[in-house]
């Protein structure tokens, strides 16, 4: 097969590993190493290392950068301080999500804007059109920064003696900057961890010094296993053009209060007027394994669809994340899904299976 | 390297068949297991359920994805691997000795449509 793929500046690295590489994002990337099950539970229990180069990163410097970034994020960085860091999404008017992205405050009027990759030119072209009016520049740094996931129990430990990084100070959702190198505590695992995003060259002294510690290299496997477990959103799955925040249940990013966003009206509309389908959980009493774009069914209708769905590695149980008709989003209702031939009966649960450690 | 037994037959959609008398005992080859990495669940259809070659029959489950499982004879289903539904890792562990389905084959004839050791041993290594 014809593959025209990025691959991140460690991909030479994942080869020589023996992982299985699979396309994600637009990139060819690492999807297991020892295996998803191994990985998953390194990170829960110990620390596991991710390669995640392939998110973007786009910077926001100038007068009204800080007018610009609440122009155009749901969440409200007003008066933030310098080194925090905030969770959110750019919405399109009608209030589909165009990404979920972090923000992260590096200075007065500087920010730090990391995207996801498979949604690197899209919210490039987005950003850009939507900043006639603001004196800023605009600088899509995808393609420089190299970015790597220090996540589980033992990370901060890691970080500091690995790899000479002080990082203990930091607490969660805060950035500092060690020369070049920026270093936040955040992840999407559900773990304490951090982020570091650094030139290629930095990076991949750091995954080596990590590798040779014998902390675990984790794939993009483990790294969908973890954050859907505690109920962490993935772009394309549980957020889309068609899936606001709303939806998703992800009221608490979108600051109504705000005065101006873009997909504002939307928004609040549908949080004043209700919307057609909600995000729910779902466990189901078998063990049959729901997968994403299964039908979620209720008295021989369909109610809505299955968004990603597994064995959870940690508890074991079979559930999943859903788009239903609002009706049913209510807890404990009964719902069923089709799998194959076959519907298996389930009922409506919170969307976290299990719990987050984050050391805040 | 996958492993692969004489004596059985083998489709290319990677399940096997051992033929025993009117009989044949139905799994995912080696070389199937392996690539499925950790098997979670194996959804298997019930006794007297018949089964066609050329179709799915039920699926097997890594962490990560549903593989349908396509049968490679026709027949009725006259048993299903119970142990498989507590311990769905034992067809990591042997993928031959832990077979899914038993069929009463309608047609054993049909097995000459499949592959058998050397030719499947080669259908793998040509999938690389």
């Amino acid at each position: 097969m014809e593959t025209t793929n990025k691959r991140t500046c460690l991909y030479d690295k994942h080869v020589a590993l023996g992982a299985l590489i699979s396309p994600f994002g637009g990139f060819d990337m690492p999807i297991q190493y020892a295996g998803i099950t191994e990985e998953h539970n390194a990170v829960r229990e110990h620390v596991g290392v991710f390669d995640v180069s392939h998110m973007g990163e786009v910077t926001v410097k100038g007068k009204d950068a800080e007018r610009y970034v609440q122009h155009i994020f749901t969440n409200d960085i007003a008066g933030a301080p310098v080194g925090k860091i905030y969770y959110g999404m750019m919405c399109y008017d009608n209030g589909g999500t165009v990404d979920d992205l972090l923000v992260y405050k590096m200075g007065e009027n500087d920010f730090f804007l990391v995207i996801n990759a498979a949604n690197i030119d899209k919210d490039w072209e987005w950003m850009n059109a939507q900043k006639d009016g603001f004196d800023i520049e605009l600088v899509n740094r995808s393609e420089s920064y190299g970015q790597l996931a220090v996540q589980g129990p033992e990370s901060e430990a890691t970080v500091e003696n690995v790899l000479g990084l002080e990082c203990k100070e930091l607490t969660f959702y805060t950035v500092k900057t060690i020369g070049d190198v920026i270093i936040s505590r955040t992840g999407y695992t559900g773990e304490d961890g951090f982020e570091i995003y650094a030139s290629h060259d930095f990076i991949r002294t750091c995954w080596d010094k990590l590798i040779e510690a014998g902390v675990q290299p984790c794939g993009l496997g483990c790294r969908d296993t973890l954050r859907f477990e505690v109920g962490l959103p993935l772009y394309g799955d549980e957020l889309s053009a068609e899936i606001s925040p709303v939806m998703a249940g992800l009221s608490i990013f979108v600051k109504l209060d705000k005065p101006e966003f873009i997909g504002r009206e939307a928004l609040l509309k549908q949080k004043t007027e209700g919307v057609a389908r909600k995000l729910v959980g779902i466990e189901l009493a078998d063990k049959a394994i729901p997968r994403h774009g299964y039908k979620v069914v209720k008295d021989g209708q369909e109610i809505g669809e299955v968004t990603t769905g597994y064995r959870t590695i940690s508890t074991g149980k079979s559930v999943c994340l859903a788009l239903v008709d609002s009706q049913y989003a209510k807890l404990d209702t009964p719902v069923e899904i089709q799998i194959r031939k076959k519907t298996f009966p389930g009922k409506v649960v919170k969307k976290k299976f299990y719990d987050k450690h984050y050391k805040k | 390297m996958a492993k692969v037994i004489e004596g059985l037959f083998y489709s290319e959609s990677h399940e096997y068949v051992r033929v025993d008398g009117e009989y044949g005992y139905v799994g995912i080859t080696d070389y199937a297991q392996n690539a499925l990495g950790n098997v979670v669940y194996v959804d298997m259809p019930d006794v007297d359920d018949e089964v066609q070659a050329g179709e799915e029959f039920g699926a097997v489950e890594s962490v990560k994805a549903a593989s349908d499982l396509i049968s490679p004879v026709s027949g009725t289903v006259v048993e299903v691997n119970d142990a498989l539904e507590d311990s769905p890792e034992l067809v990591n562990q042997d993928a031959y000795a832990n077979w899914i389905i038993k069929v009463q084959l309608s047609d054993t004839y049909e097995t000459h449509n499949l592959m058998d050791a050397k030719a499947y041993q080669e259908f793998c290594e040509s999938q690389h």
